[in-house]
């Protein structure tokens, strides 16, 4: 049951504290939404998402049901229990304010207001700023609802139809979790206009994570992947 | 594909071996030349750069590939910041693909990767704070080991989003060089993972060339 429903327009950010055994759906309103996403531990902010670890070890270069976001510290911070897009970016980064400028122009705060022309690595030094990180806390984010794929040769490509209006990703959170979030266009979208594209977020409590959990067995990597968030979180480190 | 450098190892004015399982770390000026040097082949040499003058400023995996729009690093590749400046530019390279997806092995990640009884097996990132608490005059610490380049190592991505860590495309006595594109702190470690090919299963020393800026 969800218990809490939020919008959030495009080009705009936020952050907040889940708990073990929460649930968070995000859903692409009008398609075509991106939303950046950093986690870490807010008992040990040291401790932090790390996406090489997360794709070398679920030998993956997409994210989407079955997979789990690591910590550097071996540990999951949320499974992705349910998908309807199919593919997650992880790697591409966020815009920053010149790339921004450069692509799309920049519309500033004074003559745009809150229709100004934010971006992704902006955001997301605001919103650490709050728990006490800076520029040497950023890592490589997700990128939920945004493809990009590698070709033989190396070269990435975007793809813009990669999800619609209605899709959604459901997170469980396994242990304690800081996310910080952000609604800016992806670096590599090539619209002609800075994009802007609103999402809902929705809590509620997840199940129990059973035995023949399918994030849990969806590797042999992710049965030890809980073994390690598990002994934290029994031992008082992680949840309840 | 080769593009092999012009430097003479005799006109270098630094070099050192570095052991497997070592880290090395020192100050690149503005122009020098770094070469690294796979001496006895397929060993990953997992690297970091951080602006001298701003240590908050440094090497950015994300930024790098999607400003050159590829996953792999190779000649022409120009290392970026987390502020978007060329930390380094690859000038030669005899190996021709370099890897900056797969990060750094931690003991955590061997847990993960591999098994349980794993955690105690000696790994990159502790290679990493071993160097910055031995150099903590730098004022670095765990929050700046950030996602690294891996020289020598090849992670190829496939069309529907597979990643592997395949067999790599270096030999013994291939090379990268670079040339600063401002002062930089270096950060090595020589990858010391025995549980996959990145090091064809048997870690092996590397060599480190520093040349200065007037060379040629």
């Amino acid at each position: 049951m969800v218990y809490y429903e939020t919008f959030i327009g495009g080009g705009k950010h936020w952050s907040l504290t889940l708990g073990a055994g929460t649930c968070l759906r995000i859903v692409d309103r009008g398609g075509g939404a991106n939303v950046g996403m950093l986690f870490y531990n807010p008992r040990n902010l040291l401790e932090r998402y790390n996406a090489p670890d997360t794709l070398k070890c679920q030998h993956t270069f997409k994210l989407t049901k079955g997979h789990c976001l690591y910590s550097d510290m071996g540990r999951i911070f949320c499974s992705i229990t349910e998908d309807t897009v199919g593919w997650h970016d992880t790697v591409c980064g966020n815009a920053n304010r010149e790339l921004v400028a450069a692509r799309w122009g920049e519309k500033r705060y004074q003559e745009h207001r809150n229709d100004w022309t934010q971006n992704g690595h902006d955001a997301f030094l605001v919103e650490g700023g709050k728990y006490g990180l800076g520029r040497r806390d950023l890592a490589a984010n997700v990128n939920w609802f945004s493809k990009v794929t590698v070709a033989e040769d190396g070269a990435l490509v975007f793809d813009p139809e990669n999800s619609g209006a209605g899709r959604f990703v459901d997170l469980r959170f396994e242990m304690n979790t800081l996310v910080l979030l952000h609604t800016c266009p992806h670096p590599l979208n090539p619209s002609a206009h800075y994009p802007c594209n609103p999402v809902a977020l929705q809590l509620s409590k997840a199940a129990a994570v059973a035995d023949d959990d399918f994030c849990r067995n969806s590797r042999p990597e992710n049965v030890r992947g809980f073994v390690n968030t598990d002994l934290y979180r029994n031992c008082g480190g992680g949840g309840e | 594909m080769r593009n092999d450098s012009t430097l003479l190892p005799g006109e270098a004015m630094f070099r050192q071996v570095i052991p497997a399982g070592d880290y090395w770390i020192d100050i690149i000026k503005t122009g020098q030349y770094l070469r690294i040097v796979d001496v006895e082949g397929n060993q990953a040499a997992d690297t970091l750069f951080f602006n001298a003058a701003d240590v908050a400023e440094r090497y950015s995996a994300v930024d790098t590939i999607r400003a050159q729009r590829n996953v792999y690093l190779g000649f022409g590749s120009k290392l970026l910041s987390t502020a978007g400046n060329v930390m380094a530019e690859v000038v030669a390279d005899t190996v021709g693909r370099h890897d900056t997806l797969g990060g750094a092995c931690a003991s955590e990640s061997n847990t993960v990767r591999y098994a349980l009884d794993k955690r105690t097996m000696h790994a990159c990132r502790d290679s990493y704070l071993l160097a910055v608490a031995q150099h903590d005059r730098l004022g670095l610490g765990k929050r700046d080991l950030s996602h690294n380049i891996n020289f020598f190592m090849n992670v190829p991505v496939t069309i529907d989003g597979g990643l592997t860590f395949a067999d790599g495309l270096s030999g013994p006595g291939h090379y990268v060089e670079m040339r600063a594109g401002m002062d930089i702190i270096v950060l090595i470690s020589n990858c010391p993972q025995l549980n996959n090919p990145c090091n064809a299963y048997n870690p092996t020393p590397l060599e480190v060339l520093i040349w200065d800026s007037n060379v040629q």
